[in-house]
């Protein structure tokens, strides 16, 4: 038990760093080291990122829907008279990818929750390396930067979509795979400096009193989500620097001995292997896909039990599953390879290995329905935002037990089956966790609540469009059409039909959704607009709360909102565990972590 | 690591030692290099004196040997991680499937 | 606003035995470890897969690389000396032995500048074949580690060693762990010098 408190620690140790009152602009606000001001600025980028890949997406979405006709009002976006050529369906597909998940989904669910919940939930004044903490977020920043500017090179920015497959990427044309890879090192870097911290600080700087089994289970999942950064990113730096070797140096890491381009035999030593790539590339993006689930069933979790107002069902069941799922993300990376001629052995190796790790998801989510089970629920706008994750990340994740078994993996393999289940997973799942985040901690942030009926308009309207835009993909897939054609699978509907006219052509029956699909895209981007409204509405004209307007039990609560520099007024000191919600024979029905005797 | 000052000379001493015992196996790996040992003992000769050295600069230069708990855990995390990167690509690279299926019209 | 103040930075933490700094330069290296550790499994996968692989003799400077071993080595039990000489409140020794640490990573650097140049002198550039270019790959990244490292222990050497004289402790830990990386650069040559010189 750590017994000794902050102000033990001698003053001289801080002497070097400056002590006036007022910080400049710049400091405060632009370099600064808070790590609330930090969490702000990672919110901000990652949430412009978000609508920028997604507004990327509603472009292409024109292309699927109306191929090869000239995009109406926006055409100038895409060029050649407003007509999106398969080149630049390429680009906006791989860079839609990239951004979502390295430069939207990541830097919002670890680095903006993380930043500014992390260190108030376990009673700390700040992370435990401020000044790397900027230095993480600036290198996002920073690689945010060189993947944007990549859109206006000559040849554009890279096409061979987010995975970036070998030999594909490496003899791309133009500097735009280049750039690409160059910004990953960087978003690696800030990736890698972000975890290191945010270990530290959840090992190092919890309050006293707040021990393993008192944390919360958010600060549980970003501690294994941190984990999984810190161990999966750096072989893909190294691959990212294998291929920048390749591109640069003219090495062939990635490239096989005799590789024919375009009919020639290309102008190299060969001896390299594509396959390489894959493993590598998969190491890290495998365990990448619970980094972006993980840290939204924890903001599921925490608004979820708040709001039934009950313990979360079996707590030390969810942690131990959590760090076994944490555990095993690292060892199933093969299943992304079934197809690449690996042997059945080691298919059945990686099936076992990937139905072994849906267990501890499925128990997760159990004990979260379970923690509704009897609850005296209270529907509010994060509520249902945490409430509709639940469904919808059971659909994301029911829909990848096929995708994980090899047999059926040879049917719907590249389809827009793999599509659609990865949405269900990232897009109702991860971004509904996170607005159950931003809706559930706007109070700490600004000191005032978000409009509640525009918020259920915006968490209605999301939860219908998502589905719209991604349950025919699931359809569409099973029909076999490919996820990779500009023109939605027009063009292979069509061969098939002329070659046996009166044969019945599956795909082609199936094309009429994508108009659908992408009515409903660009309808769910309007929805999105409700959203931005209120954000903005409510920063100025929100109704003012306290420190605790959900009457929940977590130490953020403790500190004022929005909180001052240092967080709390007098150091904290912890009591009881996380969720204890509703305790027979209390005064209230909350007991907070930072109430003494407030459980019995 | 070194409460004492007693403590830190004898750890001095294991270093120096320890200093010497390197260079004499970089000595010893590269004489073996050249005796043109068949390629499979020569390689196994060479990781195994790698991973001496590498283990005697961990446990001490590291002091590795005296390391609290946590450091210890997180890094055993570590080696398990490294061994599955370093064996399931080569794995994969042998089972592969060879045969090609002839289909007849 | 004040300045706040951010506990064990220089105290380790009670249940831990840590102080924040240990904790977050062991777990860099793991990061570490698994960059080489990505590199090192292509190695192994080009290896198995390349239908001949040159003997690294055939190619490399087996003596250079050699001397580079022992220069490197040599600035580890420095690295240890200079550490041991702050332990024990000597400033001027760890200020004698951090010189030669660093003098000993430009020695390296130098005789690693002339096997690249007299790599590339003769035609033998990483796109010649995969055996060269896993070497420059290698070799290159481990030199950028050197570097690095370098620069850490002169930043510590000029400016960072004012610290000494308002927080001793924070100082020793800060030269700890840029002894931690630095020894770590050495343990990445000691595994590399067999792999790519010998085998």
């Amino acid at each position: 038990m750590a017994d000794t408190t902050i102000t033990e620690e001698k003053k001289s140790e801080v002497s070097h760093e400056e002590h006036h009152e007022e910080l400049s602009f710049l400091r405060k606000y632009i370099f600064s080291t808070d790590h609330k001001m930090i969490g702000i600025q990672y919110t901000i980028t990652g949430g412009l990122f978000l609508f920028f890949g997604f507004g990327l997406m509603m472009l292409m979405r024109w292309s699927l829907a109306y191929p090869d006709q000239p995009l109406p009002i926006l055409g100038f976006l895409v060029g050649n008279n407003g007509i999106m050529t398969p080149d630049t369906y390429n680009t906006f597909g791989a860079m839609h990818g990239t951004i979502m998940v390295f430069m939207g989904v990541v830097p919002l669910a670890f680095g903006a929750f993380g930043n500014f919940v992390l260190p108030l939930q376990i009673g700390a004044v700040d992370m435990a390396f401020p000044k790397i903490n900027a230095f993480s977020y600036w290198c996002l920043f920073v690689g945010g930067v060189i993947m944007l500017a990549s859109f206006f090179l000559p040849e554009g920015a890279a096409k061979s979509g987010w995975t970036s497959y070998a030999p594909l990427a490496d003899i791309d044309i133009g500097l735009g795979q280049t750039f690409w890879l160059v910004g990953m090192i960087f978003l690696i870097t800030s990736s890698l400096m972000g975890s290191i911290n945010f270990i530290v600080t959840a090992i190092q700087l919890r309050a006293p009193g707040m021990t393993y089994m008192r944390l919360p289970f958010f600060v549980w999942t970003q501690l294994v989500t941190a984990v999984l950064l810190l161990l999966a990113f750096p072989p893909l730096e190294a691959a990212g620097l294998l291929q920048l070797m390749d591109r640069v140096a003219g090495t062939s890491f990635f490239l096989p001995t005799g590789l024919v381009i375009s009919g020639e035999v290309a102008d190299i030593s060969g001896g390299g292997s594509p396959l390489l790539w894959q493993h590598l590339f998969w190491f890290l993006a495998h365990p990448e896909v619970y980094v972006l689930i993980l840290p939204a069933m924890g903001i599921v979790t925490e608004v979820i039990t708040n709001n039934a107002r009950k313990p979360v069902f079996g707590y030390k069941l969810m942690v131990y599953s959590l760090i076994f799922l944490g555990f095993m993300s690292f060892s199933v990376w093969a299943h992304h390879m079934f197809m690449t001629g690996m042997g059945t052995t080691l298919n059945a190796f990686f099936q076992t290995t990937t139905m072994i790790i849906s267990v501890p998801s499925v128990i997760i989510l159990s004990c979260l329905f379970l923690t509704l089970w009897g609850g005296s629920i209270r529907f509010n706008t994060p509520m249902l935002f945490a409430l509709g994750f639940l469904p919808m990340f059971g659909i994301g994740g029911l829909t990848g037990l096929p995708l994980g078994l090899s047999a059926s993996d040879i049917h719907l393999h590249d389809t827009l089956y793999v599509i659609g289940h990865f949405h269900y997973v990232v897009a109702p799942g991860t971004l509904f966790g996170l607005f159950a985040g931003i809706y559930y901690w706007f109070p700490k942030v600004s000191g005032r609540l978000m409009n509640e009926t525009l918020g259920k308009l915006h968490f209605w309207g999301t939860l219908i469009f998502m589905n719209l835009v991604f349950f025919p993909m699931l359809i569409q897939g099973m029909a076999g059409i490919n996820r990779r054609l500009h023109d939605g699978g027009a063009s292979y509907a069509d061969a098939t039909a002329i070659i046996d006219p009166g044969f019945y052509s599956h795909a082609a029956n199936y094309l009429y959704l994508n108009k659908w699909m992408s009515m409903s895209a660009w309808a769910l981007g309007l929805v999105q607009i409700i959203f931005l409204v209120n954000l903005l509405w409510s920063i100025k004209k929100g109704k003012k709360v306290g420190r605790n307007p959900w009457n929940a039990t977590t130490v953020e609560w403790a500190a004022p909102s929005p909180p001052g520099h240092g967080n709390f007024e007098s150091a904290v000191e912890v009591y009881n565990g996380p969720y204890e919600y509703s305790v027979p024979g209390a005064a209230k029905d909350f007991s907070p972590q930072f109430e003494k005797g407030a459980s019995t | 690591m070194a409460e004492n000052l007693e403590e830190l000379d004898q750890h001095i001493r294991a270093c120096i030692a320890i200093f010497v015992a390197l260079l004499c196996l970089t000595v010893i790996t590269v004489a073996v290099s050249y005796l043109n040992l068949p390629v499979p003992a020569t390689i196994t000769l060479a990781l195994c004196v790698a991973l001496v050295k590498g283990s005697l600069v961990v446990s001490y230069f590291m002091h590795l040997v005296s390391e609290k708990k946590l450091i210890l855990w997180s890094l055993s995390l570590t080696v398990i991680f490294f061994i599955i990167l370093m064996v399931l690509p080569v794995v994969t690279d042998l089972d592969v499937i060879s045969h090609t299926i002839t289909v007849k019209h | 606003m004040s300045t706040i103040e951010i506990p064990y930075v220089s105290k380790p933490r009670p249940d831990t035995g840590l102080v924040n700094a240990k904790l977050g330069i062991w777990l860099f290296l793991a990061s570490e470890v698994m960059l080489f550790g990505g590199l090192f499994s292509a190695y192994v996968l080009l290896r198995i897969g390349a239908e001949i692989w040159p003997e690294g003799v055939s190619i490399l400077n087996v003596p250079l690389a050699t001397l580079n071993t022992v220069v490197l080595i040599s600035s580890s039990i420095t690295m240890v000396m200079a550490w041991a000489s702050l332990v024990r409140r000597d400033i001027n020794k760890y200020r004698f032995y951090n010189y030669i640490t660093i003098a000993c990573g430009l020695i390296f650097l130098v005789v690693k500048y002339f096997e690249y140049s007299a790599k590339l002198h003769h035609g033998l550039f990483p796109s010649e074949s995969t055996f060269l270019a896993i070497y420059f790959t290698l070799t290159g990244l481990h030199v950028l580690h050197v570097i690095g490292g370098m620069l850490v222990l002169a930043y510590l050497q000029f400016i960072g060693s004012k610290m000494w004289n308002t927080d001793p402790a924070r100082f020793t830990g800060r030269v700890e762990c840029a002894g931690l990386f630095w020894h770590l650069v050495d343990l990445v040559w000691i595994f590399l010098f067999p792999t790519l010189y010998l085998m």
